[in-house]
């Protein structure tokens, strides 16, 4: 006879066998996410049963600063204002030639038939928190979809590049910085025009430019500038100065050390800049397709 | 030694809602805009770990892989990560509760901190083979003030269920 334990004693399937089911379940979806992408659309929807839990969390947050902004000393107001009196009355100099030098670099340009690069609309956004994943060098800014904030977007800060917008949220977004180890940004050397890519650093808070022949013309302390052939960043702003350089006959490659400009671990304000409507579109590949395309032919009636 | 080296109690059973509540405020303490804290405890580890180790029939792998989910969504952090940990954890828990609350808080604390520490490794393992970097040492720290917050969490967790069931005035607890 078989024998059936009462229903009372019944507890489901061995926690063995759940681990390994649930175990699977988050493998195939780390991969799915590091590996493919696929899983943003399940990204947002369980952030949307976040979102309440991450206002919430905030909320305590902004009283204090609200209430740290209350009660702040006349004296450091009064030193602040002193600071920014001095600030303005240097970048005064600058902001009377800035208009006779706009008109001629405008002109230059044309007669360069160069395409104009108009100004950028920006939005100025706060840093929030350091993204909780110590993996990962990311700040939170409290600006989001609502306000036109898009993936992909280049945000800075009154002295370089902070970083780029990754992952957008209605009311949030996170802000890759350049040091993480994922992060790649196109620079160019601001005494020669060398152009190169720079590698974050990781935990350093630091930067590698990467891949550069050992015998190339950098220096140390020279400037690295945005170059804007990616077209996210603006051509021209301060990314990072070298550090350190490197060269060892064993490699082709020199090891250049770089510090960032901006005060990628510092500041609260940041600018994020929209994104240049006025690339050009990408070359169709037309020429390159009809080369190939007897081939392709070929192949199909071999299958 | 004796065999129970505290005072055992008989507690009311737990309600399900306030283990969830307890669930959500740790999820908000986590997702509270620290600024990088060293060591800052991952709470809803600990909870978890908590309600695996008391209640192994009502929680259980299935919804500390949710719970995970959710972390991951929340911190921006690769999706499933916090699951995996998470679910490894509720499995070492709910296997090791008999034995877990034979011992003092103390002693339990103990126990915390090693399933603690092997969630994280996991979560580590699991960036590098990603390709994130090493975050340093510091990293760990959270786990060791998690479990030193273990007795303080367990007699608050278990206050309401040391509550008397009914109010009489003749009653001696």
């Amino acid at each position: 006879m078989d024998y059936q334990p009462p229903p009372f004693f019944s507890r489901g399937p061995a926690p063995l066998v759940r681990l390994g089911f649930f175990a699977c379940l988050a493998i195939l979806l780390m991969v799915l996410d590091a590996r493919f992408r696929y899983a943003e659309s399940l990204r947002q929807v369980v952030a949307l049963l976040a979102y309440p839990l991450q206002r919430a969390a905030l909320a305590p947050a902004e009283l204090f600063g609200a209430a740290g902004g209350f009660f702040t000393t006349q004296v450091s107001l009064k030193q602040e204002n002193e600071q920014l009196k001095a600030k303005q009355l240097l970048a005064a100099n600058d902001l009377l030639t800035v208009d006779a030098l706009r008109a001629e670099n405008a002109q230059l340009r044309r007669l360069l038939e160069a395409r104009e690069r108009l100004p950028r609309p920006s939005t100025l956004a706060e840093i929030l928190y350091r993204g909780r994943d110590p993996f990962s060098r990311k700040v939170i800014i409290d600006k989001g979809s609502r306000q036109g904030i898009r993936s992909g977007q280049a945000v800075i800060d009154d002295i370089g590049v902070v970083g780029q917008v990754t992952r957008v949220y209605p009311l949030l977004s996170e802000v890759t910085l350049i040091t993480d180890k994922e992060q790649r940004t196109p620079v160019q050397v601001l005494r020669n025009g060398l152009r190169a890519v720079i590698y974050g650093g990781g935990e350093r808070g630091t930067l590698d430019l990467s891949y550069t022949a050992a015998n190339a013309d950098v220096l140390a302390d020279d400037v690295l500038v945005t170059s804007g052939i990616d077209g996210t960043y603006p051509a021209g702003l301060p990314v990072a100065k070298v550090s350190r350089i490197e060269r060892d006959a064993a490699y082709s490659f020199a090891k250049i050390t770089c510090v960032p400009t901006a005060g990628t671990d510092q500041n609260r304000q940041v600018l994020v800049l929209s994104q240049e409507m006025n690339i050009p579109p990408a070359p169709t590949e037309t020429e390159s397709v009809a080369g190939k395309l007897p081939k392709q032919k070929r192949a199909k009636k071999r299958e | 030694m004796a065999f129970y080296e505290q005072q055992q109690r008989i507690l009311s059973p737990a309600k399900a809602g306030y283990m969830a509540l307890t669930l959500v405020l740790a999820l908000l303490f986590n997702l509270l805009p620290w600024r990088n804290v060293v060591g800052l405890p991952d709470m809803v580890a600990l909870v978890l770990t908590f309600w695996c180790v008391h209640q192994p029939r009502k929680i259980g792998i299935g919804i500390a892989w949710f719970v995970g989910l959710v972390m991951d969504a929340g911190n921006g952090a690769l999706l499933g990560q916090h699951a995996f940990a998470y679910a490894f954890l509720a499995f070492a828990a709910v296997s090791l509760h008999r034995r877990i609350l034979w011992f003092s808080a103390w002693r339990q604390a103990a126990h915390v901190l090693v399933l603690l520490l092997a969630s994280q490794l996991l979560m580590l393992a699991v960036r590098l083979v990603a390709g994130a970097a090493f975050p340093g040492l510091t990293y760990f720290a959270g786990s060791f003030v998690a479990a030193a917050l273990w007795p303080t969490a367990s007699f608050l967790l278990l206050l309401p269920q040391r509550r008397p069931a009914g109010m009489d005035e003749n009653r001696s607890i």
